[in-house]
């Protein structure tokens, strides 16, 4: 945020053009902080922990069973509620399950990290890469979802295949007579039916032409209400999950990537950058969108990329969130930037093996990606631009 | 004598089935858990990525920490009970296999579970947890195969004689 304030202040970008950046980012951020409310609200429901008992149940404490259902838990949260939810509210709950069903837990929680991004594809809220994107590409919401779809399943089936290869011995390793899973857990009700009014809301709010944060809002609104009425929630802890710090923080990046793109950046990257829509073209997208989220972390590296593919089309702003989203998974903590600084600032070994890591971000990124934009591209031509 | 138990997530029952059947009667029994920092690092570094959440969101590592600590304690309530018989707990955290071979110094056996490729008899049988172990192990070691060994059938044929 102070660097907003400096390059607003040494002219490096004009206040016009940092107003027009606030102006159009303002609706994102408030379609964002919805988001963040229906998640948290979720969770005050329990219906993550309700998740977790689920798959807990359905695998009968078999590992690769459990996989399957952390799969599919994580890849329908993450792009319902947000990679924040599956990150910050899911890997715990899917950790505590692996670890009570007598399995390693290493594979579920990778599966946890890999999903947050891979299956962030989906829907305009399920990354705020994708509500950026969203905002410039023009597209509905339910033309968003019938583009990605293939792409997502693509991309979350090839990260299943590279899943099952390279965490085999993992996965063949649970202790017999494993711990009983428990009681069945309660149906949280009021938040299902919540998630499933406000999917319905962004289908309807975008067939009759409003946007479709406002589905999001009462989606939010209804849950945090509830929970307000039930004295779970006082009136600062429905802003506190809306994460205002994050929000301002989302404007100022804003500000600053315009000021760093108004000043070269847009020219030097115009011109690698392949034009036209044809599968080629699209995979180098891909490719370069991945590259510099992998450098610079994909926040803004979807911020300077869209302004430069935007009048190409929707074809080419999709491919560059196959990238932003997919992408991250080949570097720890998403980036060469945030590793480098958290390495200067914290001093602190978290004990990762980071060559198993990067081993498997090298087979999971290129196949779920490469795959994803060949299945981008066949939905272009079947569902059309 | 001093028998040291290395429990692991997945396989350890194996090991307390030994310990049950090896271990003289008159000998302390230690059952060992070492908590490996890597999975909730994974959860770090997936929350360091999002970019700008620090300070409104909590970081999972913390919550990823205290619940391997709870479930390292269930483990070794099980494995307790599954011995039956008096013993002394140990739990340490850090390089996993590091921590086994530190632990295991001055002891007259350490009991260990294959955790690698356990459908053929050979070399892969081990990951790299145990095989730093056993390499590195200052005592005997009892190596043992979690759900029973495999046929000889597994094993690949000699090599070929060069004259």
């Amino acid at each position: 945020m102070p660097a907003a304030g400096v390059v607003v202040a040494t002219g490096a970008i004009s206040l016009d053009h940092a107003r027009a950046e606030v102006e159009q980012l303002g609706p994102v951020v408030g379609f964002l902080a919805a988001v963040l409310v229906l998640a948290h609200f979720c969770d005050v429901e329990g219906l993550f922990q309700a998740c977790g008992a689920w798959t807990a149940r359905w695998s009968g404490g078999r590992p690769a069973r459990l996989l399957t259902a952390v799969f599919a838990l994580a890849s329908v949260i993450t792009a319902v509620l947000s990679l924040d939810a599956t990150v910050v509210l899911l890997t715990p709950v899917v950790f505590a399950t692996a670890a009570r069903s007598g399995v390693r837990a290493k594979p579920h929680v990778y599966a946890c990290t890999h999903l947050s991004n891979t299956a962030s594809l989906l829907l305009p809220v399920s990354n705020l890469t994708n509500l950026l994107a969203f905002a410039a590409s023009g597209l509905s919401f339910t033309r968003f979802a019938a583009l990605m779809v293939l792409p997502w399943l693509v991309a979350i089936g090839a990260e299943y295949l590279v899943f099952r290869w390279f965490f085999a011995r993992d996965l063949s390793t649970a202790a017999p007579g494993a711990r009983d899973t428990g009681e069945p857990p309660r149906l949280p009700l009021f938040a299902l039916v919540t998630v499933g009014c406000t999917l319905a809301g962004f289908v309807l709010a975008s067939a009759v032409g409003i946007d479709p944060a406002w589905a999001a809002c009462a989606g939010a609104l209804a849950l945090a209400g509830r929970a307000l009425v039930r004295r779970r929630a006082t009136p600062v802890t429905v802003v506190k999950a809306a994460a205002p710090a994050f929000l301002a923080f989302v404007l100022a990046l804003g500000v600053v990537v315009r000021a760093v793109v108004d000043n070269g950046l847009a020219d030097a990257l115009g011109r690698v950058l392949p034009g036209g829509t044809g599968l080629p073209a699209l995979l180098g997208v891909a490719a370069l969108a991945a590259v510099l989220a992998n450098l610079i972390n994909n926040l803004p590296a979807v911020l300077v990329l869209l302004p430069l593919v935007a009048p190409t089309g929707p074809g080419a702003v999709l491919a560059v969130l196959l990238g932003v989203n997919i992408g991250p998974n080949l570097t720890y903590a998403g980036s060469l930037a945030t590793l480098l600084w958290r390495r200067i600032v914290h001093q602190h070994d978290h004990g990762v093996d980071l060559r198993e890591f990067t081993r498997l971000g090298l087979l999971a990124v290129p196949t779920a990606l490469g795959a994803a934009v060949v299945a981008l591209w066949g939905a272009l031509q079947v569902v059309g631009s | 004598m001093r028998v040291i138990v290395w429990l692991d997530e997945g396989t350890w029952p194996a090991c307390v089935d030994a310990a049950r059947a090896h271990a003289p009667a008159a000998s302390e029994v230690v059952l060992l858990h070492v908590s490996g920092p890597g999975v909730a690092g994974l959860a770090h570094g997936a929350f360091a990525g999002l970019l700008g959440r620090a300070g409104s969101e909590p970081d999972p590592e913390g919550r990823l920490v205290e619940l391997g600590r709870a479930s390292a304690a269930e483990l070794l309530d099980a494995a307790e009970a599954r011995l039956g018989r008096a013993c002394t707990r140990l739990e340490r955290a850090g390089r996993v296999e590091r921590e086994v071979v530190a632990a295991a110094e001055g002891a007259d056996l350490l009991i260990l579970a294959r955790d690698g490729d356990r459908s053929r008899l050979g070399p892969h049988s081990l990951g790299k947890a145990v095989r730093f172990a056993v390499d590195h192990a200052p005592c005997p070691v009892l190596l043992v195969w979690p759900e029973g060994a495999p046929d000889l059938t597994t094993m690949p044929p000699p090599p070929p004689h060069h004259h």
